[in-house]
């Protein structure tokens, strides 16, 4: 294993210029944590009024350069989509990374963030990658219990 | 002071069979002996070789075989008492440290319920003592039986530089305090307490006074009496031993002032449907099969401990450790924790690593075939006081050598380039 295939310039670069941080009042984020290393994140997804689109993610956190660098790229790459197109889209994400290096994220789907699929390959990271992912999927589910 | 020679530390790494391995491309450099250390071949080999010939029931049954398996079972724990100090009879075997404290507490919480023994029953208002350098395991345990006794936990602080005093546990002590727990040595700070003078001062106001000794075990002589504790925990694995046993040590009128925990086979002489009388310790707390192999692998383990010498190891470990804390401190925007001076340490040092998080420090020296320890180290709220969220480890043992750490400096001064901070 290369420690390249993890840091691809795209991650650290994200992970220093982080899309999407930055917490506004109202909302419902949704906090997670990573006990082993002490990762965590908040993260408020916006919706359109209709509630189909997601319109901003919003997010603060410290962590490893994965974690801070998975939800900039999250941010970056998923904005704008419609809520079922995310959920599918999360799942593809969360396919890959579990594959232990199997399945790598085509770049014509996932954009920049096919950088992260070297990942899979360090099982101890995953959880770091799909930190935010978490918060997102979490935050969305508070987001439409809200509205029924 | 002196280190190994050249020639000595090869005898010792030929015993350590990870020590030749590559990782990543590279010789291993494992730096994490605080967290779980190397195992010697000949100690692992008696272990499997008695699994293999003399495995049997131990205290019962008139064969052979099960008289062979007591008579090593029972040869292991003199082994392993004479290695800290202790009479056979005051140590007893546990899964690991962690249970050792467990088991005190667990006692406490017992007696606690019934109001006796006195020694050991807490109530509202009471007061247990733990410090702020605590490992999770000596402070969580607490933490229950404050919950369920209504007792207080009071935290005695450390230094800005991570040194615990007399004073700053004086300071905590009242006439409420019934426990008082704290590490002989900080498993983050790797700096050694006054761990005598707290304890005496502790007992004197009449509590039980609990050590945690993980740190102190293989890196120095360990000498359970010397601490002036009513308990002191440790565990096989972090001095070399097998994984899966560890020992609580006791005083006599406090093994035998404590209540039972958990009951069963082996620790009984007669049994009734409605009560039962038990054996005094060590069988007292040891009800069960107890853990074979793997008293006789710890038992061999530290014969080999004795026969290198513990106290060639310690100051080994003391002068490289030293070595190693002006190295580190030597590399530039790399901030050392517990940085108090005119204290003694032990061959660890922990760091924060600006603009890297400790995840991708670990990560970038694995990469480079360098095993340290990263995270929180098992003590959140000591990483919360000196002020960051969690820190990179390097941690030595007995087959470190000079070079190990020169291999590790080298590489931690290039992790901020490699992360792009300048």
């Amino acid at each position: 294993m290369q420690l390249d295939d993890l840091y691809q310039q795209i991650i650290l670069d994200h992970n220093k210029k982080r899309a999407g941080y930055g917490l506004h009042e109202g909302g419902f984020p949704s906090h997670q944590y990573n006990p082993t290393c002490g990762d965590e994140i908040t993260l408020t997804v916006r919706l359109s009024d209709d509630g189909e689109t997601i319109t901003a993610f919003e997010w603060e956190g410290s962590g490893c350069s994965i974690s801070q660098a998975s939800a900039s790229l999250m941010t970056s790459e998923a904005t704008g989509m419609s809520v079922a197109e995310f959920e599918r889209f999360a799942n593809g994400f969360r396919e890959a990374m579990r594959s232990r290096g199997t399945i790598v994220l085509p770049e014509e789907e996932f954009g920049d963030l096919a950088a992260l699929s070297g990942v899979s390959k360090f099982v101890a990271r995953v959880k770091c990658a799909m930190l935010a992912w978490v918060a997102a999927e979490d935050s969305l589910l508070l987001t439409r219990e809200s509205r029924t | 002071m002196s280190q190994f020679t050249p020639e000595q530390s090869a005898a010792i790494r030929a015993e350590f069979p990870e020590l030749s391995e590559t990782v990543n491309g590279h010789p291993l450099v494992y730096l994490d002996t605080a967290a779980t250390s190397l195992r010697p071949r000949g100690a692992v080999e008696v272990e499997s070789e008695f699994a293999l010939r003399h495995t049997a029931a131990v205290y019962r049954g008139a064969h052979t075989l099960a008289a062979e398996a007591t008579e090593a079972y029972d040869d292991a724990r003199a082994t392993i008492a004479g290695f800290v100090g202790a009479r056979p009879n005051q140590l007893i075997f546990t899964s690991n440290a962690t249970e050792s404290i467990n088991l005190v507490a667990l006692a406490v919480r017992l007696a606690s319920a019934v109001g006796s023994p006195a020694r050991f029953a807490l109530r509202a208002g009471d007061e247990i003592v733990v410090t702020e350098s605590e490992h999770h395991a000596n402070l969580i345990p607490w933490q229950e039986v404050a919950r369920q006794t209504g007792a207080v936990i009071r935290v005695a602080p450390v230094t800005d530089g991570g040194e615990l005093t007399v004073d700053a546990v004086a300071s905590v002590l009242s006439d409420r305090t019934r426990i008082v727990a704290f590490p002989s040595v900080s498993n983050v700070l790797g700096i050694t307490n006054p761990t005598r003078a707290i304890a005496d001062q502790a007992r004197a106001t009449g509590a039980l006074v609990v050590v945690d000794a993980c740190q102190s075990a293989a890196h120095g002589r360990l000498d359970v009496e010397s601490f002036g504790a009513d308990f002191v925990a440790f565990s096989a694995h972090k001095m070399y031993g097998p994984t899966g046993i560890g020992a609580l040590w006791g005083t006599a009128e406090a093994l035998t002032e404590m209540p039972v925990v958990l009951t069963g086979g082996s620790m009984i002489t007669r049994v009734d449907y409605d009560s039962s009388d038990y054996l005094p310790a060590p069988a007292k707390f040891e009800p069960g099969t107890p853990r074979l192999t793997q008293a006789i692998g710890w038992a061999h383990t530290v014969s080999y401990l004795d026969a290198v010498g513990v106290d060639a190891i310690a100051t080994h470990e003391e002068s490289l450790g030293a070595e190693m804390y002006a190295a580190v401190a030597d590399i530039p925007n790399v901030t050392i924790l517990g940085t108090a001076d005119g204290v003694h340490r032990v061959g660890l040092v922990s760091f924060a690593v600006d603009g890297v998080h400790p995840h991708d420090v670990g990560q970038y020296l694995d990469s480079r075939g360098i095993a340290a320890r990263v995270g929180h180290h098992c003590a959140q709220p000591l990483h919360k006081r000196l002020g960051v969220d969690s820190s990179t480890r390097f941690s030595l043992g007995m087959y470190s050598t000079t070079d190990d750490v020169a291999i590790a400096v080298a590489a931690l001064a290039d992790v901020r380039a490699y992360f792009g901070e300048s």
